[in-house]
């Protein structure tokens, strides 16, 4: 029995930043599954072309956060190396889901077109992440203030891009980008999350990335004098970002088929932020867990779906949702992290003094 | 190696703060543009009431920069400021409309005093709260601000859906201008026509101006530099950092709370979409201005003429025939970028020729 307890808290004390994310994922599922018990019920039906798709809240939490869960992965990895965060992921978005329809627009839908519009957006959404991430590494500006420049002008290029129209795409693979692909039940967005998920986990298994994007992270002079490239490791993780937001501008145009400049992703920056921090990674740079970020997603968007299902008015959710956040985050914070700590050895302490009696 | 001697040599002076040279050459860059606008399109830039035009429209704007001025000198950061202008805009035009607690007798002068007060009331609030979690149980300042945005959004369409406005006397009491004959300009007829200034402007200067006073003059004020530049010297310095970073995020709230009662009284309307993106524009203007995100650098006049510029750049803009919407803010980007590029390279060139000068100096020594 020593055993088990012993391995048990070790996994825990390697893994203890996803306590608190962990514990907040459950306290929302029970909470949902006291005040409704079919709450997590999927059910398979027909759409109207005849293909079966899952339904239920459950899809519609993992289908409605794909977005926010891969903009979360690379503000991941820029938070980590960079220790500041970027602002213009929205924009950015934007931008690219912009390039998409232009380039749709450009002649006759083929798939070798589409595919060409993927390449092409994220080609330009690297090229602005490269832009900012030359701000950050070469001229060392603040993080925050550099992202600060596409966030005033970058939904105006958006829209410079498409000549001031929101313009729309009929096309069914653009569709099943956003949607289903026929035949196949689970939506599209889920499955991109998990190839880019794939994508990540390969990256750090077999290169040095992310012990790279660390070090950076925790000692920018230091990982320099030890041979460690730190301007191309940060301006990596900035075009890394910039790969992300175009996979996340690609799946947002492609759930309504139009690309309204204004609204696409608004104010995603800021969830996205927030998944990072929720996940247990520090602000500040250094160590990072992705899949912290990722489950802090899918909180934020539980959250909101279940502030939806008690019929919460769609403007009056922010208020509700910075209540939860508060709570998250000082459940988290360092003083009261400290004074858990202290309570368990107290315990600790006196079961030993139990014990030896 | 020693330079010419002159007969009356100069005593080494201080050299010139970081502060001092961010903040001239924004000032110098600010009056290059507006000279150069005089000259190339006159017309309404010729005329005084352009600038108080700028005034009158980034009141608001001004004060809460200058809150994010103090936040930003002391290392933290504060993004619910535009959402607490909007929250206490629509809680002050429901009072003075009588939404608000319709029941009350009150006269018309009661009720602005009581807007007055709710707005510090609730900017205090704001500020207090975040400050305890930033200061003492040490959150990320960004995210404690970000939710206190949310929060502060999020009520707005709590307390009102619909849009709502001041009427009737109050509407004439709050829209008083006041004239400056001396600085007008004749109309179109000839009719000379007086500079008009809210009175929103005067509170924003006064704000400026004591926010210089504390910043430069005052205990708390040198301890926020202090605590920005660096938190663990300040600590060992003796000043009690968390009581600093808590009075930063105090008054950067209070002045929040003011800012929106400007605002009401500039605009008449409370609405959910009031002040959005200021938070943004107000960081902007604070950059511009030569205060650094990472703490210990910064001053108000700076970040005053940081707003006077930002606004310049878009009047320039209208008036140089961009009319297509996007333009604005592209060139905004590109100014932005402009400042930002230039304080980097001239705080770079700066360590170098310091460190330089301090190489010759210990070879001096070595001699």
């Amino acid at each position: 029995m020593g055993k088990t307890e012993k391995g048990k808290s070790s996994f825990f004390q390697k893994n203890s930043q996803l306590l608190v994310p962990l514990i907040a994922l459950m306290l929302l599922v029970i909470f949902n599954l006291i005040r409704d018990p079919g709450f997590f019920s999927i059910e398979l039906v027909n759409d109207n072309a005849g293909n079966p798709v899952l339904q239920g809240n459950l899809i519609s939490i993992l289908n409605g956060a794909s977005e926010l869960a891969i903009l979360a992965m690379g503000m991941t990895l820029v938070t980590a190396a960079s220790g500041g965060q970027d602002i213009s992921v929205g924009c950015l978005a934007a931008i690219a889901g912009s390039v998409f329809i232009k380039v749709l627009k450009s002649g006759p839908i083929t798939p070798w077109l589409v595919l060409g519009g993927v390449a092409a957006c994220c080609l330009v959404a690297m090229c602005f992440g490269a832009f900012n991430g030359t701000l950050v590494s070469v001229f060392r500006v603040q993080p925050m203030i550099a992202t600060l420049i596409l966030f005033t002008c970058g939904r105006s290029i958006a829209y410079w891009i498409n000549g001031g129209a929101t313009p729309t795409v009929e096309s069914d693979i653009v569709k099943a980008i956003g949607g289903f692909i026929p035949g196949f039940p689970i939506p599209a967005p889920i499955l991109i999350v998990v190839l880019m998920g794939i994508f990540f986990a390969l990256l750090f298994r077999f290169t040095t990335l992310s012990m790279y994007l660390q070090a950076v992270g925790i000692n920018n002079n230091a990982a320099r004098l030890n041979g460690i490239n730190a301007v191309g490791v940060k301006l990596l993780a900035f075009v890394l970002l910039g790969l992300c937001c175009a996979v996340s501008g690609v799946i947002a145009t492609g759930r309504l088929q139009l690309v309204n400049h204004e609204t696409l992703l608004i104010n995603i920056e800021m969830d996205a932020i927030l998944a990072v921090a929720i996940g247990g990674n520090s602000l500040g740079g250094g160590k990072f867990k992705m899949i912290g970020s990722v489950i802090g997603a899918y909180i934020i968007q539980a959250l909101t779906v279940t502030l939806y299902a008690m019929k919460v008015s769609s403007t009056d959710v922010k208020a509700y949702k910075a209540v939860v956040i508060i709570l998250l985050v000082v459940l988290g914070s360092p003083v009261v992290k400290r004074w858990f700590g202290s309570m368990r050895n107290k315990l600790a302490v006196a079961g030993s003094r139990k014990e030896a009696a | 190696m020693s330079g010419i001697r002159f007969p009356f040599p100069r005593k080494d002076r201080e050299p010139i703060t970081d502060t001092t040279l961010l903040m001239s050459v924004t000032i110098g860059i600010f009056g290059g543009l507006y000279v150069a606008a005089m000259l190339v399109f006159g017309g309404g830039f010729l005329k005084p009431q352009q600038i108080f035009t700028m005034l009158n429209e980034n009141a608001f704007l001004i004060i809460i920069s200058c809150s994010l001025t103090v936040v930003m000198i002391t290392g933290s950061i504060d993004i619910s400021v535009g959402g607490v202008t909007a929250l206490v805009a629509m809680v002050d035009v429901m009072i003075l409309n009588g939404k608000l607690w319709p029941q009350a007798e009150m006269n018309d002068g009661t009720r602005i005093l009581c807007a007055a007060l709710m707005a510090i009331g609730i900017g205090l609030a704001f500020g207090a709260v975040q400050g305890f979690l930033v200061a003492h149980l040490e959150i990320q300042p960004f995210i404690v601000s970000l939710a206190g945005m949310f929060f502060a959004r999020g009520m707005i369409t709590i307390i009102s859906v619909e849009p709502q406005k001041t009427a009737g006397a109050i509407k004439t009491m709050l829209e008083q201008r006041i004239e400056i004959p001396w600085l007008g300009s004749p109309n179109k007829k000839g009719v000379m026509i007086p500079a008009k200034m809210e009175i929103g402007v005067i509170i924003a200067l006064v704000i400026v101006a004591a926010i210089y006073l504390i910043l430069r003059r005052t205990r708390l004020g040198r301890s926020f530099y202090a605590v920005g530049g660096n938190q663990q010297s300040a600590l060992m310095l003796g000043i009690n950092v968390r009581r600093t970073r808590f009075m930063a995020h105090l008054i950067s709230g209070l002045l929040a709370g003011i800012a929106g009662f400007v605002f009401m009284m500039h605009t008449g309307a409370g609405n959910a979409t009031n002040a959005t993106a200021s938070e943004m524009n107000a960081i902007a203007s604070s950059i511009i201005g030569g205060t650094l995100l990472t703490g210990g650098v910064g001053n108000v006049i700076g970040t005053f003429f940081g707003v006077l510029t930002l606004t310049t750049i878009k009047n320039i803009v209208m008036s140089s025939g961009l009319t297509k919407p996007w333009w604005q803010s592209i060139t905004t980007g590109a100014m932005l970028c402009f400042f930002i590029l230039l304080q980097s390279v001239l705080l770079k060139v700066r360590t170098t020729l310091q460190s330089r000068k301090e190489g010759a100096e210990k070879d001096r020594i070595g001699d």
